[in-house]
């Protein structure tokens, strides 16, 4: 069985993450940059790439990167969640890797190594165009066509609304289907090409806003064939549960934070001659919250082990596990952080609702989290048939 | 070497082996095959040599279990207070002669235990109770009255607390005993509960002589015995959540009676399999963490977690009954020995689930727990702390 502990190794590289953005990713610097032309810290998501090596943490040693599996991506994540860094990590070293992973799974080739190779020195960044809406249950790319070229070439037409990481992207890596045929294809397409187009849109996440991607006859190379006529079992579907799975770790980090920014206020802050924090009303919702954390911490463990190395200690063995570990997850860490967020908010009284304390920004980012890749009634949905407990009928 | 690193795996299930070997329970008294195995050190591992122990970590236990499935158990139902709290403490706090007499006996269960604690007038505020031990000579005398005493009526032994010194401040003045429940003027009553039957009792004691060989810790040091004791008690009660019972028997129903499902009971259903898988996940972890030697906080949360979810599926399950659900199995004032939660119907779990949030601590008072002592929040302000116990205005 796989452990729902930290690894010394885990911890380490814990560490130095949590070291690099207490530098480099204060809270005033996320505030300062929300606002500007470029949300995406370009310089911090560098340095996480050189220093850490969290590019290409996932994307095996011999292309260049780390090796290593989904449970130290979740740890990064944690760290990334607790200081809501504005960094493309979730969209292109997870994400997006993971579907160049499963696409060399399912037929190596050199275009994807050479991709892989850009991500991994941290060279380029790359997004799945999808929305980041979708989630692992439903099918994606109907909404974008290609029509085959020269070789592996292809050139891609269409729009995806609520693309995450897109304008920091160096490559999209676009779901296209063939018109009138049941064919499609994963297309990488460079974001420098002709008929690309990225519109940002006014988001709600401030520090991962989302993009409106139009593609115009762009040009670009097939990754893999034949996607998308299965997504729970595609490249594209696997990609999201992968997502899926791991943003309960984000969220988890972020609810910590939450939890305890929240303490601490409390604690220090008095009203009728004592601390706010000694109110039991006060006291009993956080230790609430620190029950729903505790169960978070065990749930999103749980998603990493099973990402990992298929073989959670879920109560459902089997092929499904990892599909009822992903669900699991974040059916409970979604609601848990933003459940965090928002008594961090109203427990920090007037302050918690001006635009200079963080606290919005983690509010803004759970919620959208919430509903990035399956909302929590879609996950939960999806147990139904997972664990047995069918819908009426 | 340690006592931890003499025993592993390999060399307990040997042992339990070899024990099995020589002890036939086919052949044995169900008694005589409970004791020797107690002898033998696998009554409970990690407890010490001599003692139905091996001196062992406590989940090589689950390699006994393992080697000794389907071997007469000492029905754990019958003396739950004994094993998770009672053997505890007099293994913490117990002089060796308490030790060898007590604890053999309470695990093969020829002698069951209960818990003397709440009082009418101390409940949550346990420190406030008021039955008194009076010293005389080698002897104490206690006089006072208990309540919520589960099994009373069958138990051989109690864990007891009592004030022995009203002049100090509540904490302070009390003593912890072992009290003999043969002795002359201890009274046992039932007490009727929202289920139809009575396992819980009132205590009256009057004029109880114990020998002060019964004291279990020094004079005076009560409240420090009694958290050991309540601490273990919500390990007991929130190691049991580790199990997914309640969840099973519902989605049992559930899926064999399709003609009784809603969208609406659906959907509340899925959110409780969601939060029973994981307070199962955070059990495992928690137990992960005991074994790696680096217990967490997380202990306090279980039983709260636990008493919620049970209750909110005992709830969900009368409603999927519907008409079913008007019924009730039986109200017959019975004195139970066991709490027999999955053999009774829904309507006994639905109230029986009730107690959950109140016995071994409410609800409340483990939430003031985790903000005080997990989140280091301020304590509520407390009016009779300094003062001797016999001033404070009730
Ligand atoms: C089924 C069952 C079995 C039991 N078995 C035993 C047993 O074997 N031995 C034994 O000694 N006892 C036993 N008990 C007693 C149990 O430990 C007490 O009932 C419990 O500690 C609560 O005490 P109380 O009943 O006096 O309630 P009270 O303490 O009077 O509490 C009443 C209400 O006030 C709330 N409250 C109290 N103080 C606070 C506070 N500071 N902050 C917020 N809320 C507060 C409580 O949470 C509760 O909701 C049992 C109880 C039950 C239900």
């Amino acid at each position: 069985m796989t452990t729902l502990l930290y690894t010394e190794v885990e911890e380490e590289l814990r560490a130095a993450v949590r070291d690099l953005l207490a530098d480099a990713c204060p809270h005033s610097a996320v505030l300062a940059r929300i606002e500007s032309a470029a949300p995406y810290d370009g310089d911090l998501w560098k340095a996480l790439a050189r220093d850490i090596g969290a590019a290409g943490l996932l994307v095996p040693e011999e292309l260049g990167g780390a090796g290593a599996s989904a449970r130290e991506a979740a740890v990064v994540l944690e760290e990334l969640g607790r200081a809501v860094a504005p960094v493309p990590f979730l969209t292109s070293a997870v994400v997006a890797t993971r579907a160049l992973l499963a696409a060399r799974t399912a037929g190596p080739g050199e275009v994807v190594d050479d991709l892989l190779r850009r991500l991994a020195s941290g060279e380029a960044t790359a997004a799945l165009a999808v929305s980041l809406a979708a989630s692992p249950y439903r099918r994606v790319g109907a909404e974008v066509t290609y029509e085959p070229a020269d070789g592996d070439a292809a050139v891609v037409s269409g729009r995806v609304a609520g693309v995450a990481g897109a304008e920091i992207a160096d490559v999209l890596l676009v779901p296209a289907r063939l018109p009138e045929r049941d064919e499609s294809a994963l297309i990488a397409v460079e974001t420098g090409e002709r008929g690309v187009e990225i519109t940002p849109v006014t988001s709600l996440d401030l520090t991962r806003p989302v993009a409106m991607v139009s593609l115009g006859s762009a040009r670009g190379r097939i990754v893999a064939r034949g996607v998308g006529a299965d997504a729970g079992g595609s490249i594209v579907g696997e990609a999201l549960r992968f997502g899926a799975g791991l943003l309960a770790s984000e969220q988890l980090g972020l609810a910590e934070w939450c939890l305890a920014a929240t303490v601490a206020y409390v604690k220090e802050r008095r009203q009728f001659a004592r601390p706010v924090g000694s109110f039991q009303a006060v006291k009993h919702r956080l230790a609430d919250l620190w029950l729903e954390i505790g169960g978070a911490r065990a749930a999103a463990r749980n998603a990493a082990g099973a990402l990992a190395d298929g073989d959670p200690g879920t109560a459902v063995p089997g092929p499904v596990a990892v599909a009822v570990a992903v669900a699991v997850a974040q059916a409970h860490c979604a609601d848990v952080a933003v459940h965090a967020a928002e008594e961090c908010v109203q427990l920090h009284g007037g302050i918690g609702m001006t635009w200079e304390h963080p606290a919005h920004l983690y509010l803004k980012r759970a919620k959208a989290d919430q509903i990035a890749f399956g909302a929590p009634g879609e996950h939960r949905a999806a147990l139904a048939g997972l664990v047995d407990v069918p819908a009426p009928v | 070497m340690t006592a931890d690193a003499t025993w592993n795996e390999a060399a307990v299930r040997e042992r339990a082996r070899a024990f099995l070997a020589a002890n036939d329970p086919a052949a044995m008294d169900r008694l005589d095959f409970l004791r020797a195995r107690f002898d033998a050190g696998l009554a409970w591992v990690h407890f010490p040599e001599g003692l139905g122990g091996l001196g062992a970590p406590r989940e090589l236990q689950a390699v006994v279990e393992s080697e000794l499935r389907g071997t007469p158990d000492n029905r754990p139902g019958r003396i739950g207070i004994g094993l998770g709290m009672a053997a505890p403490t007099i293994l913490a706090f117990g002089t060796d002669e308490q030790k060898r007499r007590f604890l053999r006996p309470l695990w093969t269960g020829e002698e069951v235990w209960c818990q003397l604690f709440s009082e009418p007038g101390a409940g949550s505020d346990l420190a406030s109770l008021a039955t008194r031990a009076v010293r005389d000579g080698d002897e104490w005398v206690v006089d006072g009255q208990k309540v919520w005493t589960s099994v009373a009526h069958t138990a051989r032994w109690a864990i007891m607390v009592a004030r022995t010194d009203p002049d100090v401040p509540k904490h302070r003045g009390l003593t912890y005993f072992v009290c003999d429940m043969r002795a002359p003027g201890v009274e046992v009553r039932p007490l009727r509960q929202i289920t139809g039957e009575a396992e819980f009792n009132e205590v009256f004691l009057t004029g109880v002589r114990l020998p002060d060989s019964l004291r279990l810790g020094a004079i005076g040091d009560g409240w420090r015995v009694a958290q050991a004791t309540l601490m273990n008690e919500r390990v007991a009660i929130g190691a049991a959540s580790g199990r997914r019972t309640m969840i099973d028997v519902v989605c049992e129903t559930w899926r064999s009676r399709p003609e009784l499902r809603t969208h609406d009971l659906h959907q509340r259903l899925l959110r409780l399999w969601v939060e029973a898988e994981v307070l199962r996940l955070t059990g495992a972890r928690l137990r992960e963490q005991l074994a790696a030697g680096r217990p967490g906080p997380e202990g306090s949360g279980m039983k709260l977690s636990f008493a919620r979810l049970h209750q909110e599926l005992s709830g969900l399950e009368v409603e999927l009954l519907g008409e079913e659900g008007l019924a009730y199995d039986d109200w017959t004032f019975r004195r139970p020995e066991t709490v027999d939660f999955v053999g009774r119907e829904a309507g006994y779990r639905y109230l029986r689930a009730k107690g959950n949030s109140i016995e071994g601590g409410t609800s409340e008072i483990l939430r003031n727990v985790i903000a005080e002592r997990v989140l280091g929040l301020p304590s509520e302000p407390r009016a009779d702390k300094d003062i001797p116990w016999k001033e404070v205005p009730r």
